[in-house]
């Protein structure tokens, strides 16, 4: 090689050793937060709102109130693709950023929870697993550093047979029929699969399974057994590409929309719009608000998209997986915010963090003085219950928008809570983790 | 000047049959792993350890299981996924089976029956070659990530499907699985077991073994003819091959990810270890390294270089240009120089020889 391609091979070499080790910025009055996101790949249509939403709302934080307490938010994104290895990789890079570390974590991928859970937990760094990951994670008394508020998919699968006994009339009359779920076949869409044969027992309704290989661009095959095993109610468990790909297949087969309800991360524009008109019917769980009529989503056009910051378009403020994104920035700055009650308004560790995560309380007053009345649900986590809250209402596509058509349900708490403790207690046994003792951690309210 | 092999001479079989036979290499590679395992835990931070050094390690040895396979017997197998979930499976089912076991003794345990199941998949390797036998292993990927994901034996009943690593210790407070895991315990334990397995694989491809299988890939009619059994010689392939694609795969749940779904080891991580040792090299062993060492430095690089130089691309591009670059590289590699690092890399010694008076 000659002498110059190699002296610009060596700057480059050069320029990535100093990279790594020149992150340190001068330590200020700042709260880092690190941003796994995936802004490329199949997941790409679902994981770029959410990202948007999340960055806006810290933006807006930042430009209206100068930071939480006056302390700055600054994050970083990096791109993990929905790939657990990627997502290991990011964490572990931003984990020991300036000033005090990563202040929290939220990977939006149940793999990657996973596979960060006990890097999180040695590192007292907060996972936060807002409506996803390890659902048995609720049980904080095994899981110190894991958040699943302000529900999981164990609560969401039993609010959606709540919410058909509703529309069939009750409980009863859900003996004999045949209810299906369609799930990405990965961690993330088994999770609720246990919850459901347990339902199926009780109730007596007969669950039918149907795994998509990821991405599931491909599922003709999978709804041609729909329409031949005519279930009442087809649940979907999907994300990305995948959610498009099945509303399209499910209006191919004919099946009726109005009985064709998804998860949270199925029921997000990117999911219908590309089926058309054909798409309209289609039901979808949500624990967020959906739409731009809120007090906190108009401060963030005015102060973020006013100056020319955001990070997405106008028209896509307000979407369903953008006021997810908004949501899980307001539940983790409130953490910041109980933190800061406690060990003052300066950039806190993720140790001290978890203290402000785990004794949320996040009142209906708050929230509206928050500017989001209608947009989150109020969350009361402790010790023993990281997940809080575990409401979720059904939303309907007409077409054009998403609308609500049932209030918050409530889920069978007892029952899911003995399932969460069981699960997590099998696990700590299996780790030789000893659990906490839940009644000598102080409880705030 | 420096590479000059003048003045030494082997007085003994032995000697002449060493693995690095020129004094020069010897002390390389000698100081290759002085620098492994004194410097890199000394000065390495925990990013380096945890999510480079490990994971390169992880990549190398089933890179050296698929060169084996492809590089040296010949057999091209888009497989290595699917064998790497035998592994990592095996290993959760044989370690919370038998929590009493060592770890060392339950990963070699699981590369015995990866190796058995390697053998399963590579029957049809007897009748059909090239192309054809890589769409056979292809059935083998998709399979076995289907039967991890459809039968809930395998994950011990779990409702997500993940297997997450027990704390295990080799001896004593040397845990290399788990939480109170250090990273340079980790590292430690995953550098000796590469190093061990390098070392095998490099003695069996130099003897009558490797022989036998480079015999099988130029010419098999022409091996049979000379007495080398096709059966044998190329089940053993698949066998050796899945060994070390399973212990891989094993380390890779339990040391450097610790939890693992059976989509870490889809179409896509076959597909990643083929460009390794294409890029790398077939056929050769040090290429395995060189190919991991690429594709585990190269992305990492492509996100930190604009960052450091004051460019601030969105990491969205960065990813998108990623994929371009890597099938950029590979085509050039495959035009440049076909047989990849390796070559160079010997191009690079010969060179060395001869300097500083290139003629």
């Amino acid at each position: 090689m000659e002498f110059r391609k190699l002296w610009c091979v060596a700057v480059a070499l050069a320029a990535f050793g100093f990279g790594m080790a020149a992150e340190q910025a001068l330590a200020q009055n700042e709260q880092f937060v690190p941003r796994l996101v995936y802004r490329t790949g199949p997941y790409a249509p679902n994981g770029i709102p959410f990202a948007d939403g999340y960055a806006d709302y810290l933006d807006m934080i930042n430009a209206r109130d100068g930071g939480v307490g006056h302390v700055k938010m600054t994050y970083e994104e990096c791109e993990t693709g929905y790939d657990n290895a990627k997502g290991v990789e990011c964490y572990e890079r931003l984990k020991n950023h300036a000033p005090t570390g990563a202040s929290w974590v939220d990977p939006l991928s149940t793999g990657i929870t996973y596979a960060l859970l006990e890097r999180t937990t040695a590192d007292h760094i907060p996972l936060i697993s807002m409506g996803y990951g390890r659902a048995d994670a609720s049980y904080g008394a095994v899981f110190p550093y894991t958040f699943t508020y302000p529900t999981t998919y164990w609560d969401g699968a039993d609010t959606i047979i709540t919410y058909i006994a509703q529309q069939e009339g009750g409980v009863d009359k859900l003996k004999g029929k045949k209810i299906a779920l369609v799930y990405h076949d990965s961690a993330y869409g088994k999770e609720p699969i246990t919850t459901l044969e347990a339902l199926a027992k009780q109730d007596g309704f007969t669950f039918l399974k149907f795994a998509v290989s990821p991405p599931g661009i491909d599922q003709k095959a999978t709804w041609l057994q729909i329409r031949q095993q005519k279930p009442n109610y087809v649940l979907m468990w999907g994300w990305g590409v995948m959610n498009s790909t099945a509303v399209k297949e499910a209006a191919a087969v004919g099946y009726p929309m109005d009985h064709f309800i998804g998860i949270w991360w199925s029921g997000g524009e990117p999911d219908v719009v590309p089926a058309g008109a054909a798409g309209k019917g289609y039901k979808a769980a949500q624990f967020t608000g959906v739409g731009a009529d809120y007090p906190v989503i108009k401060d963030i056009l005015k102060y973020v998209y006013g100056a020319g910051k955001g990070k997405t378009t106008k028209d896509k403020v307000g979407e369903v997986l953008y006021n997810r994104g908004v949501a899980n920035a307001i539940y983790d700055t409130e953490a910041l915010r109980t933190a800061q009650a406690k060990y003052g308004a300066k950039p806190l560790t993720g140790e001290q963090i978890q203290y402000g995560f785990e004794h949320l309380n996040l009142t209906t007053q708050r929230i509206a003085a928050l500017g989001a009345e209608g947009l989150l649900q109020p969350v009361s986590i402790s010790c023993s219950n990281h997940e809080g809250g575990g409401n979720t209402r059904i939303t309907q596509w007409d077409g054009k928008a998403w609308h609500f058509v049932s209030g918050w349900i409530e889920p069978h708490h007892d029952m899911i809570r003995q399932m969460f403790q069981d699960s997590a207690l099998a696990y700590a046994k299996e780790k030789n983790i000893t659990p906490r003792d839940c009644s000598k951690v102080a409880q705030l309210h | 000047m420096l590479y000059r092999e003048a003045g030494q001479f082997k007085t003994s079989y032995v000697a002449d049959q060493a693995i690095f036979p020129i004094r020069q290499d010897r002390y390389l590679a000698l100081a290759a792993l002085v620098v492994a395992y004194v410097a890199v835990p000394i000065l390495g931070t925990q990013y380096w350890l945890l999510t480079i050094m490990i994971p390169f390690l992880v990549y190398s040895l089933a890179a050296i299981g698929l060169n084996i396979l492809t590089g040296y017997a010949g057999q091209v197998s888009l497989g290595t996924g699917g064998f790497m979930a035998v592994g990592a499976f095996a290993t959760y089912k044989i370690a919370t089976a038998f929590p009493w076991m060592n770890i060392v003794v339950v990963f070699i345990l699981a590369g015995l029956i990866t190796a058995g199941v390697g053998m399963l998949f590579g029957w049809p390797s007897l009748r059909i070659k090239g192309f054809y036998l890589a769409v056979a292993t292809l059935a083998s990927q998709f399979f076995l990530i289907w039967m991890f994901n459809k039968f809930p034996w395998f994950t011990n009943y779990t409702a997500s499907g993940v297997i997450s690593a027990p704390p295990r210790a080799v001896f004593g407070n040397f845990f290399v699985t788990g939480a109170e895991a250090s990273p340079v315990y980790k590292y430690i334990f995953v550098l000796t077991s590469v190093v061990i397995l390098a070392f095998l694989a490099k003695n069996l491809v130099r003897g009558r073994v490797g022989r036998s299988w480079m015999a099988i890939r130029d010419m098999d009619i022409a091996a049979e003819i000379i007495g080398i059994q096709p059966l044998q010689t190329k089940l053993l392939a698949f066998a050796v091959s899945s060994f070390y694609c399973g212990i891989s795969g094993a380390m890779w749940a339990f040391i450097y990810t610790g939890a693992v779904e059976p989509l870490a080891f889809d179409i896509d991580r076959s597909f990643q270890i083929l460009f390794m040792i294409i890029i790398g090299g077939l056929g050769s062993i040090l290429g395995s390294f060189l190919g991991a060492a690429f594709i585990t430095l190269l992305p990492i690089f492509l996100e930190y270089t604009p960052v450091s130089l004051g460019f601030n691309i969105p990491i969205n591009y960065i990813s998108n240009a990623q994929s371009m670059i890597f099938g950029a590289l590979i085509v050039f590699f495959l035009i440049v120089e076909p047989r990849g690092l390796a070559r160079l890399w010997q191009i690079g010694k010969e060179k060395l020889r001869m300097w500083p008076f290139p003629y």
